[in-house]
């Protein structure tokens, strides 16, 4: 085994855009759950919506990258007043079951076959991604063992990522962030003192939603294709998955918890595929360690609920007396 | 001297004033002098049963009025009504004037009538602190298009927290300020929702039995700033089950049962009322049982009492305890 090697792409994990659009998606989720109690099981949802909201104004209608970017933006917030609207003077369980509902619609609607040519079907859509790359900066040439377009995507979502945790954290200290955790504690209690609870949850569900929609962008811009099957509601657990890992009322919980999902993926998928290949283990294929690999994913967030339940970055005392 | 007492005029006002309340006779529905709260024909059923079922009532201003009755009276409901968490079937009811039909609860709270729940409701895993801040009205930064800038909610923040602190000093939590309310204890958070409400700076406070669960330690001093409220400037409407505590400071006290008022009146009178008697306060109310005075009082009472078995042939098991305790006595 070349151990060397294994720890490389892990490292390589820690800044891929991919983990980069997780990041960023889980940090929409803390803006839902963790600071409003929003329960969104439907962010894979606007990460679609986002992701193929920029493609097919690109493809569709030749829009500028900066236009498809705010067109995108958009659709997002739409999709967010549409989920909003009839569950959010509902509880909060009615929330949870429209928005995974509306994941899955947004999924198949892109799927159909009669909109092959808007939306390319289950195949996608693909090279929309040259206004994006137009727009690099960096001349042709090796950037820390990366080309420039590698680099430039990377150097973008994670700037990305820092403006909306600091834009995050600036709002979430705020007066109004304080009426967000208000709610998420007692939604009656913030009604009798005079604000109005409606529309500070939608505007925790827009926001939550925008950033969905750019972590949507920042995913398939590398990739150069937006495929239905990506925006499974596996997508959404993984999300879930990298917030509870980090903690969920935190900014910078969800990053840290992006950087230790897709590390922790690469080294058991590299260590296995090392062990079959030696030879070391026999009863296992390497499509079967694939499949393993979640299961060790699965079992380390029930660990992680069991003797760290606040999160790498979670405060225990606030779930003392949870 | 005379100076002294004119600055004092506008403070000892509400709380000695002695006018009447009432507009001629305290009977069920009758006029204030000067309303705060006026509703009118408000029903609300729930599933064929009457909840509330209100013909006519008027909230004196700057007054200490007392809601009582059974269990499942109809004073909760009422509470929820009057202040938009919950919708009468019919009916109309206003504020200061304004009428309150179709509008939402906060709204309600905005107008300044406030309430409080029956069963606590603080944010645990908000500190003291943030509950009170919280409560504040005005406050811009709770725009979001402010809420980035601080140097545009910064001042008022400073306001609202030496406001905050100024209560949480009068309710003996400023020790705990920076705890998380989730670590008070019942009687604290009674105490920390009641002076999150003054927060809002409201004209009307309506306190859901403000003593449920408290501390009897605790309870002159909540007691106090009930009464303090009035001298503030302030209406209290309270819902409660201490008829102690509504004798000590209620000015006025509206009797429900089954939905409908079925009396109102000072608290003296009221509680004389038989028809109030019978709903709710048992026919010997009136005597205290927490000293040996009372049961004294209560034993020739009931031996008086045509209607009591006690000092009868029928007394059974009863009339045995009195005749040992007579011997005893001899």
């Amino acid at each position: 085994m070349d151990f060397g090697f294994i720890f490389s792409s892990a490292l390589g994990e820690l800044f891929s855009p991919t983990t980069a659009a997780y990041a960023l998606a889980a940090l929409g989720l803390a803006v839902h759950f963790g600071y409003s109690g929003l329960l969104n099981f439907g962010q894979a949802g606007f990460m679609a919506v986002g992701a193929y909201g920029f493609a097919i104004s690109t493809l569709s209608f030749d829009a500028p990258f900066f236009l498809a970017l705010i067109i995108s933006i958009l659709c997002s917030v739409i999709f967010a007043f549409i989920l909003g609207i009839p569950t959010l003077r509902l509880r909060a369980d009615y929330l949870a079951i429209v928005t995974i509902a509306a994941a899955e619609i947004v999924r198949y609607v892109v799927t159909t076959n009669q909109l092959t040519s808007v939306t390319g079907s289950a195949n996608g859509l693909a090279a929309f991604e040259n206004t994006f790359y137009a727009m690099n900066p960096f001349p042709e040439g090796s950037y820390m063992g990366m080309n420039n377009r590698d680099f430039f995507i990377r150097v973008v979502g994670w700037g990305l990522v820092i403006v909306c945790c600091v834009l995050v954290w600036l709002l979430m200290r705020s007066p109004w962030g304080r009426v967000l955790k208000g709610i998420r504690e007692d939604e009656n209690a913030v009604r009798s003192l005079g604000k109005n609870v409606y529309a500070y949850k939608m505007q925790a569900l827009v926001i939550g939603g925008v950033l969905g929609a750019l972590a949507g962008m920042i995913f398939t811009l590398p990739r150069g294709a937006v495929q239905p099957s990506n925006y499974g509601t596996e997508l959404t657990f993984f999300l879930w998955t990298c917030l509870l890992l980090g903690g969920m009322a935190t900014v910078l919980g969800p990053v840290i918890g992006a950087m230790i999902f897709w590390v922790v993926l690469s080294l058991t998928q590299s260590l296995l595929y090392g062990l079959i290949e030696s030879g070391a283990v026999t009863w296992l294929t390497t499509v079967q360690a694939g499949q393993l690999r979640y299961i060790l994913v699965g079992v380390a967030l029930m660990l992680l609920m069991i003797f760290r339940p606040q999160g790498v970055f979670g405060n225990k005392k606030e779930l003392a007396f949870a | 001297m005379s100076e002294t007492n004119e600055r004092n005029t506008e403070n000892i006002d509400y709380m000695t004033d002695s006018r009447p309340i009432a507009v001629g006779e305290n009977t069920p529905g009758c006029k204030k002098r000067d309303p705060i709260v006026v509703a009118e024909d408000v029903t609300r059923s729930f599933g064929g049963i009457n909840a509330v079922d209100v013909e006519y009532l008027e909230i004196p201003r700057h007054k200490i009025t007392a809601l009582i009755g059974p269990n499942g009276a109809g004073k909760t409901t009422l509470f929820n009504l009057l202040t938009g968490f919950d919708t009468p079937n019919t009916g109309k009811w206003q504020f200061e004037g304004n009428s309150l039909a179709g509008v939402s609860s906060y709204k309600v709270a905005r107008m300044g009538m406030v309430r409080t729940f029956q069963l606590t409701k603080v944010m645990g895993k908000l500190t003291v602190m943030e509950n009170m801040r919280l409560g504040a009205a005005d406050q811009p930064g709770e725009r979001l298009s402010k809420a980035l800038f601080k140097g545009m909610w910064g001042g008022r923040e400073k306001e609202i927290t030496a406001q905050a602190h100024v209560l949480l000093e009068k309710f003996k939590l400023d020790a705990k300020k920076d705890d998380y309310a989730a670590s008070l204890s019942g009687g604290q958070r009674k105490l920390l929702e009641m002076a999150r409400s003054l927060m809002v700076k409201p004209k009307l406070v309506m306190l859901d039995e403000p003593m449920a669960g408290v501390n009897p330690a605790l309870t002159q001093s909540l007691l106090d700033h009930i009464k303090n409220l009035k001298a503030e400037g302030m209406t209290v409407l309270f819902v409660e089950h201490d008829m102690n505590m509504v004798r000590h400071i209620a000015d006025w006290v509206v009797v429900m049962a089954e939905g409908k008022v079925v009396a109102e009146g000072p608290p003296g009178e009221v509680m004389k009322n038989p028809a109030v008697i019978d709903a709710y306060l048992g026919a010997h109310h009136d005597v205290d049982l927490g000293d040996a005075e009372g049961i004294k009082v209560l034993e020739a009472e009931l031996e008086a009492d045509e209607e009591s078995v006690v000092g009868t042939e029928d007394a059974g098991i009863l009339s045995d305890i009195v005749e040992t305790k007579k011997e005893d006595g001899k």
